[in-house]
């Protein structure tokens, strides 16, 4: 085995797994806070990935990316800020609802778009400054992928930032400790539900943005991620920001490394398996590990 | 009380809407297009017009609508008027089935036009032969396979898939790698090259599959510039091979650096796609829209008049047409619309003219037919490199994958 694909196989792992995080961050914070399952959550995504075709329409040249990255953080967010006002809010009590409803509206927003943009879908052209390669020795990094990355790194120190260093962070992290005490205190529990819903359907929104670059941008786009994304979710354990980022370092890592040794189809079940396992041995997902070990210092 | 009620209601609003939204999703349904009384003639048209295969297949549904058109226009079938029920199969083979029972037992068609992927024929398959139906199905296909109820009208794999095999081979190419969706096409093309590799001493640099309407591709890439193949043979179906094509490019494999010879992705793809990102690369098909013949001039221009100045024109979509008018031929042959009747009769008609060329098709149910490789230009459209010495004659078994296999139709 080669080296160079040795490399390039680590480094599609971290490519992959930076994808995983831009789909799975919204879903963990929006569980992490209200033990909500939002299963409409590939349909913001796809949300997301239309409304940079649309703003590439109207803002063409190298900068459409930019904007378009901007308007589907702000779009997405705002649909799910209204989701979460209109439908959510209404049926935290009960979990099973929540799915069935964020279910039901998942095949309205498919049928929505398969209207207004037909079934076949739409392509998203990556500009010219995406175009091409980073050579580091034998190897050569698509610079979109490098671009992904770094992407996804910017999107979690900031989120990281907001809930460490702002108010509106300090409430999350109240809420999300106890919330019952919380709104004892006077936080009003509902405004930071929809806020941090809002806010992960932006990131999930910016995800979008990043698989109309990779690929074709159709009705069911962001099912093609989602079950991946709620595998990354369940094996980051409890909603963490955290955990989620792991999980999906690992699941990333892990089926770009069996690739060099099965195939690629088949590296899709070895992951399966190794997510299993791993949460037969750990049930509480990977943070557990990491919160003792914070706890330690 | 009166909240726990608003919240019942929303629940059942939500439960109504989803229902709508799957029925809406689900069936283009019913309608039948042409204005005929209760004495037209029905039939289906069954293609999947979401999801990810609707990419290839609402065309087809288009030029087989055209032909139906022109044919009534024309003064329809044994007197009468076609009436064409379109549904869409939604690129789910379950779906396809159940259509297809509904077109048959519900409706009462004459006859189906559709399908594309094999998983979706291989489902309808059992309709068909249990209501002695018949299916004519458009696009190329694996083999395998030999039914007294479908009309295989795309390529067998030994007048698309082999002729491109034995052109790239004289070409020089020594080393293949194989990239496909992951089902029964690619799976099965797949191994009848490798079987024919191995018999010629050529190498198998490797072979990778995806889940159909798969977009990550990093991994597979990966592979490949590992691999180091002198071509890839490319059986993806839908856009994935817009994922695909995107991902090579940005990690500087253009076709340019690894020829690429595919096997689903036409003029309408390529369009799709953005024709800069498959220029250069190849196709295998029987038809391409750049093929001389005044039938060929007619037809572009008849369906651009109804679709598009803009639109292309595809194999599949050609199939879909050819088999209407050969469909046609057959029911006014055999003066009847009963299934057995035109099948018998439609293998014994003399060549009909066609788009592409005249052509019949033979007792094995399937159609004699030309091959081309053609290389996509900057337009999307393709120019033709390579035509087969006349036209081939269709094996569904190849002799080196299925020995001993052979199609015999009564």
């Amino acid at each position: 085995m080669d080296a160079a694909f040795l490399f390039g196989q680590l480094f599609n792992g971290f490519s992959v797994a930076s994808l995983y995080i831009l789909a799975a961050l919204g879903l963990a914070l929006s569980f992490g806070l209200m033990r909500v399952i939002n299963m409409a959550h590939g349909e913001i995504l796809m949300v997301g990935s239309y409304l940079a075709y649309l703003t590439i329409l109207f803002v063409p040249g190298p900068m459409g990316i930019i904007v378009a990255m901007l308007v589907a953080f702000l779009g997405a967010g705002m649909l799910g800020g209204l989701l979460e006002v209109t439908l959510v809010s209404k049926l935290t009590s009960r979990p099973l609802d929540t799915l069935l409803a964020t279910w039901g509206v998942s095949l309205i927003l498919q049928q929505a778009a398969r209207d207004l943009f037909g079934a076949t879908g739409v392509s998203v052209t990556a500009p010219a400054w995406l175009d091409g390669g980073f050579a580091l020795g034998p190897l050569q990094l698509p610079t979109i992928r490098l671009f992904i990355l770094l992407l996804a790194a910017l999107i979690l120190g900031g989120l990281a930032a907001l809930l460490r260093y702002t108010r509106i962070g300090l409430l999350v992290r109240a809420v999300n400790q106890d919330r019952a005490t919380a709104a004892a205190m006077g936080v009003n529990v509902r405004q930071v539900d929809a806020f941090i819903f809002a806010l992960g359907a932006g990131v999930a929104g910016v995800g979008g943005v990043v698989l109309a670059l990779l690929g074709p941008v159709t009705p069911t786009v962001g099912q093609g991620y989602i079950v991946t994304a709620f595998l990354v979710v369940i094996l980051g354990g409890l909603g963490s920001v955290v955990g989620t980022t792991l999980a999906a370092l690992m699941i990333g890592l892990f089926m770009a490394l069996s690739q060099i040794f099965v195939d690629v189809s088949f590296a899709q079940v070895l992951t399966l398996i190794f997510v299993i396992l791993f949460l037969q041995f750990r049930p509480q997902g990977v943070i557990a590990v990491r919160s003792r070990a914070l706890d330690a210092e | 009380m009166k909240k726990g009620l608003g919240r019942k209601s929303f629940l059942a609003l939500t439960l109504a809407c989803t229902m709508l939204a799957t029925a809406c999703g689900k069936s283009e349904s019913g309608n039948a297009t042409a204005a005929a009384g209760g004495d037209a003639i029905k039939v289906g048209i069954l293609h999947s017009l979401s999801g990810t295969m609707a990419i290839s297949e609402d065309t087809v549904k288009n030029s087989t609508q055209l032909a139906i058109d022109e044919i009534n226009a024309a003064g329809g079938v044994l007197g009468k008027q076609i009436a064409a029920v379109t549904e869409d199969g939604a690129s789910d083979p379950a779906i396809f089935a159940q259509k297809a029972n509904k077109l048959v037992s519900d409706d009462g068609v004459a006859t189906v036009f559709g399908g594309w992927t094999s998983a979706s024929r291989k489902a309808m398959l059992p309709v068909f032969e249990k209501t002695g139906n018949l299916l004519w199905y458009p696009v190329q296909f694996e083999g395998n396979e030999c039914s007294p109820n479908i009309m295989y009208s795309g390529a067998q794999p030994n007048q698309q898939t082999l002729p491109a095999y034995d052109w790239a081979k004289e070409k020089g190419y020594k080393n293949f790698f194989l990239v496909g969706s992951d089902y029964v096409y690619p799976r099965t093309a797949n191994l009848i090259v490798k079987k024919h590799l191995e018999k010629d001493g050529l190498k198998l640099a490797g072979e990778e599959y995806q889940p159909l309407g798969g977009t990550e591709f990093s991994g597979v890439i990966g592979k490949i510039k590992a691999a180091r193949p002198d071509i890839i043979f490319n059986t993806l179906n839908g856009d994935s091979n817009v994922a695909f094509f995107k991902q090579m490019a940005a990690a500087g494999l253009t076709p340019k650096v690894i020829p690429v010879m595919s096997f689903s992705i036409g003029e309408q793809e390529a369009q799709a796609m953005g024709p800069a990102l498959v220029e250069g690369s190849y196709a295998a098909w029987n038809y391409f829209q750049t093929l001389d013949g005044d039938a060929n001039a007619k037809f572009i221009k008849a369906y651009k008049a109804k679709f598009g100045e803009d639109k292309v024109l595809t194999d599949p979509m050609v199939h879909g047409y050819v088999d209407v008018y050969v469909w046609k031929a057959a029911v006014e042959k055999a003066g009847s619309t009963d299934p057995a009747k035109v099948r018998a009769a439609a293998v014994t008609l003399d060549a009909v003219d066609t788009p592409l060329g005249k052509v019949n098709f033979v007792k094995n149910n399937s159609l004699v037919q030309t091959a081309y490789i053609g290389e996509a230009d900057p337009k999307g459209q393709f120019k033709i490199l390579w035509t087969s010495k006349g036209a081939i004659q269709p094996e569904p078994y190849d002799p080196l994958a299925f020995p001993g296999k052979t199609c015999s139709i009564g």
